[in-house]
């Protein structure tokens, strides 16, 4: 039996409570840490539902497909051996978190139903009501709060992780965090460190779908302490979000999955109520220039395709940046109880009723496929080693990252429904490398010198010193702002190398501003400001990352569109045999060119830019995708 | 309450934060907010220092649009704590995730109601709103509760199913009927808010009462196909001081539940439950 060692999972999400039960379950014990109560992780706020190939719905799926969907939705970019693993353990996944309790919704017959999901063409994703997101993070956080009453797992919540620690071989050994009430800053050891911190929406805030924590900030501290973060330029903008001024609501991808459809008046100017328009006179876009998809495109293809709608042909509704997803046409009972929380979501915060008039959305920052860098460990046939301590290393030894804030799993674009599974199955396989880590360890972090940890207090200490007492006239909150704007602005659903080099300018001077920033609360006690500005501070430094890399990467690829390098295969333009031909050629030119993971680099002066091969040894970049 | 910040000499911001140092840029003017304002609204908060001081009220008056919620304008006065009297005070601490009414984070009393305030429009109110932290939780500060009592009472209730690791089995999928799955969806949805236990005339911080949300939970995991295996051991639990037979039956809690979920129906359940439990328990079975 191997002895009980120490281990930090920061984030409590799904990714997080997941490698906390696996490493409890090892027999070590877990400090779990948290901004807040682990079950109001952004995890909840997922409504559409978890990919499976159960094949529940005689349709012949299978997990290759499943595979096959997810790494051409991906454009390639995906390592593969890795995403393999991912979709053959699906299912098994979904049975244990049916044992866990979760209410998946059913077929007549019981077994868990499934439905239809963007850029799939089969019925592939359970839920659980509307609240899939949340039925699973509950069924985790129920098993945490279990191994938590056998201190197995012990809680850290209200507890913000500021720096990792290494010891003088460069291997963390524990982490730096504040307690957000005391403002206590603490070191606290370990042998190994998971960072399952979730993702960065806020960068774009206010437009985006993500909650007011999902600000990469966690990332951004260990990325400026070493560990590299990849494939950041590729950020999913979701196509259907409804508008608002504190942020965008995401109107899930369920409402097109059950049959709303997305339309603008044909005409200009056309200020018809939408429900006097008829048939005729309105534009289903989506379905006329994608028939063999339809409404169900991927996210990155109805975004442009919106973008296109309203920026290039003017056709917004009244000229602005809105369009219609209608679902009017639905049986309101089967709506209702297929897409209640949506519905709900909607009527609470316009005061309409969507099932009488149409919606009017817009795309939003919504999932970072980029993220830190993880190694994996696969045998020479492709498949993955799941005992490996390699599995979901970062490049610092010791530290481990998962869940939305790793890049793994999804490309250049993630498959709907796809990023719950991963989450879970990256949380897992990470406990079990952690695990398998720990056992290959020779000495734990206990007898370490106090030196490095009473360093880093320091040091973080003296940050909240200078936050504390900032006198100048920057505010945190106007920072934040225009960092958003910014992002959203340049480096957003169209990109362009001009805007894109002024906006790593900006970049620069918001990070410059920090010199002249006013905190405007000197209280020690649950300071709010402080532990807010801090996370822009470490956002702007992670925007700088997304803008590099953007900058740097000359195609269109998934969520990627820079207009000046397109590739002939445009999303819109419907070409006979030989020009498809030549676009398959160009297409391959190109993959020579791109077919590579992004990596960044910290360095002070700015990220620096290389690139790695990816693994496709099981599915060759052959055919390029084809939405027609 | 405002206190200018102590006299001190910032170290170079960039020495600080960057971990090697970068040249510092010219910098440009940093111009003022936007204050777009279409209508106007005056919010009465009451706000406490820290757990130990006394609670004061302070008022402030916000630009707003009618769509905005509660949780909108608690942000926008993050950026200007300006009392109407025009005294520039330390930030409303207030707490929020979400903003879709799904983390359980922002429950606060408006106007003496348990709400989330992420959801609640400004336009369903009429003249001042009031603000206060939500009651029966102790404050930690402003707006902010400590509900860690909630999750304490899970934890009695055993408010989880005892898997015996989280493998693969090679077992048959469960099989569940839609109806049931239906029912058990209701309570599924709790989002530990304590909107409930704040309305609650039974649950406070000096009695045992474990409250409404954590009783619907007993009644959620013993009709889960395997939580039903530790039926009996809730049930016990419940049996005891601060469990079902302090329930009052005053039914405040299922009407300010934001989910609506079926509480006094559960209650009601567990009633029957608990009686049938002690008739076994005097018997045998
Ligand atoms: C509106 C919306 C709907 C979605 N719907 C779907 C869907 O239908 N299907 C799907 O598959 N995916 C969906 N997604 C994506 C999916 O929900 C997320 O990618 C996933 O839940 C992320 O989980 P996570 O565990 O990585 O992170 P999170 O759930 O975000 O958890 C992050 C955790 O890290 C902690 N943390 C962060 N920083 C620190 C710090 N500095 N110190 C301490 N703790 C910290 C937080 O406290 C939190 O516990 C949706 C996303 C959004 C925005
Ligand atoms: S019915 Fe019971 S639990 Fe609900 S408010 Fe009344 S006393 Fe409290
Ligand atoms: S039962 Fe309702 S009010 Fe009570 S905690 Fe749960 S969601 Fe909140
Ligand atoms: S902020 Fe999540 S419920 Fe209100």
């Amino acid at each position: 039996m191997n002895e009980r060692r120490q281990v930090i999972v920061v984030g409590g999400g799904l990714a997080g409570q997941w490698a906390s039960i696996r490493i409890a379950e090892a027999g070590h014990q877990v400090q779990l840490f948290s901004l807040f109560e682990t079950l109001r992780s952004h995890s909840v706020c997922a409504q559409g539902g978890i990919n499976a190939a159960l094949n529940n719905k005689g349709e012949h799926d299978n997990v290759d497909q499943h595979f096959f969907d997810t790494i051409t939705s991906g454009c390639y970019l995906a390592n593969q051996p890795p995403v393999k693993a991912l979709c053959d353990t699906a299912p098994e996944l979904i049975y244990i978190f049916e044992r866990m309790g979760v209410a998946f919704s059913r077929t007549p017959e019981g077994l868990i139903d499934q439905r239809r999901f963007g850029g799939m063409h089969h019925r592939r994703t359970c839920f659980a009501g509307a609240s899939t997101g949340q039925q699973l993070l509950y069924s985790v956080d129920q098993q945490v709060r279990r191994l938590e009453a056998v201190q197995q797992i012990i809680k850290y919540e209200w507890w913000e992780f500021l720096a990792i620690v290494k010891d003088s071989d460069g291997r963390c050994c524990g982490i730096v965090a504040m307690n957000l009430r005391s403002l206590e800053v603490r070191a606290f050891r370990a042998d190994a460190v998971v960072l399952a911190s979730g993702g960065m929406g806020q960068l774009y805030a206010p437009k985006t779908t993500c909650s007011v924590n999902s600000t990469g900030a966690a990332a951004s501290r260990v990325y400026q302490q070493g560990a590299r973060i990849a494939n950041a330029e590729f950020f999913q903008f979701h196509p259907t979000a409804m508008l608002g001024t504190d942020k965008t609501r995401l109107m899930s991808e369920a409402a097109r999955g059950e049959g709303g459809r997305i339309w603008v008046p044909r005409q200009l100017n056309d200020r018809r109520d939408p429900t006097a328009i008829p048939e005729s006179d309105r534009f289903y876009f989506l379905e006329e220039w994608f028939p063999r998809y339809g409404n169900n495109v991927p996210r990155d293809i109805a975004s442009r395709a919106i973008w296109k709608v309203t920026r290039e042909l003017e056709l917004g509704i009244n000229g602005d940046d809105r369009v219609y997803l209608d679902l009017t046409h639905l049986d309101p009972t089967f709506a209702e109880l297929r897409l209640g929380g949506l519905l709900n979501i909607y009527r609470k915060f316009t005061g309409l009723d969507p099932l009488t008039t149409p919606m009017e959305i817009f795309p939003a920052a919504h999932y970072a496929m980029g993220g830190l860098w993880v190694d994996f460990d696969a045998n020479d046939r492709g498949q993955l080693c799941p005992d490996s301590p390699r599995n979901h290393a970062t490049n610092i030894p010791g530290l481990y990252a998962c869940g939305e804030c790793d890049y793994a799993y999804h490309g250049a674009n993630r498959l709907g429904a796809n990023s719950l599974l991963s989450t879970a199955f990256a949380g897992r396989l990470t406990g079990d490398a952690v695990a398998a880590y720990i056992n290959g360890l020779e000495h734990s972090s206990d007898g370490l010198s106090p030196d490095a940890y009473d360093a880093e207090v320091r040091y973080q200490n003296r940050i909240n010193h200078h936050f504390m007492h900032a006198n100048g006239d920057c505010s945190p909150y106007r920072i934040h702002a225009d960092l958003g704007e910014l992002m959203t602005n340049n480096v957003g659903v169209v990109r362009d190398n001009g805007p894109l080099d002024s906006a790593i300018g900006q970049l620069y001077e918001l990070e410059q501003s920090f010199a002249r920033l006013k905190l405007g609360e000197v209280t020690p006690w649950a300071n709010q400001s402080l532990a807010y500005a801090r996370q822009v501070f470490d956002m702007v430094k992670l925007a700088q990352v997304v803008a590099f890399s953007a900058r740097a990467r000359d195609e269109c690829r998934g969520a990627h569109y820079k207009p000046a390098f397109i590739n002939q295969l445009s999303d819109d333009i419907l070409t006979h045999h030989e020009a498809y031909e030549l676009d398959q050629k160009h297409w391959q030119e190109n993959n020579e060119q791109w077919l590579k993971t992004t990596i960044a680099d910290y360095h002070p002066e700015g990220p620096r830019i290389r690139y790695d091969p990816i693994d496709t040894c099981l599915i060759k970049p052959e055919q390029p995708r084809d939405y027609r | 309450m405002t206190t200018q910040p102590p006299d001190v000499v910032p170290e170079s911001a960039d020495l600080i934060l960057n971990r090697d140092p970068l040249l510092a840029f010219e910098l440009g003017n940093d111009d003022s907010l936007p204050a777009s304002s279409i209508d106007q609204i005056d919010l009465k908060i009451r706000r406490q220092d820290d757990p130990f001081s006394k609670p004061y009220w302070q008022q402030f008056r916000l630009p707003c649009q009618g769509k905005e919620t509660i949780t909108a304008l608690l942000r926008k006065l993050r950026n200007q704590p300006v009392t109407i009297d025009g005294e520039t005070v330390d930030p409303v601490a207030f707490d929020h995730n979400c903003m879709e009414e799904v983390c359980g984070a922002c429950a606060i009393l408006i106007n003496g109601k348990p709400r989330m305030a992420c959801s609640a429009l400004i336009e369903e109110f009429n003249g001042m709103i009031t603000l206060e932290p939500l009651s029966k939780f102790p404050i930690i500060r402003d707006l902010i509760v400590d509900r860690s009592r909630m999750f304490a009472h899970l934890k009695r209730v055993k408010a989880w199913i005892t898997l015996d690791g989280t493998w693969e089995t090679q077992q048959p999928p469960l099989r569940m009927s839609p109806h049931d799955v239906a029912v058990n969806y209701l309570y599924s949805r709790c989002m530990y808010c304590g909107c409930c236990m704040a309305a609650c005339p039974q649950y406070d911080e000096n009695q045992e009462f474990v409250g409404p949300a954590t009783l619907a939970q007993v009644r959620l995991l013993n009709h889960h196909p395997l939580g039903q295996y530790e039926k009996t051991e809730r049930l016990h639990r419940i049996m005891t001081v601060g469990g079902l037979s302090d329930c009052g039956n005053a039914q405040n809690c299922v009407r300010v539940c934001p989910k609506e979920i079926p509480l006094t129906t559960a209650i009601g359940e567990l009633g029957r439950a608990v009686t049938w439990q002690l008739f076994k328990d005097l018997f045998g079975d």
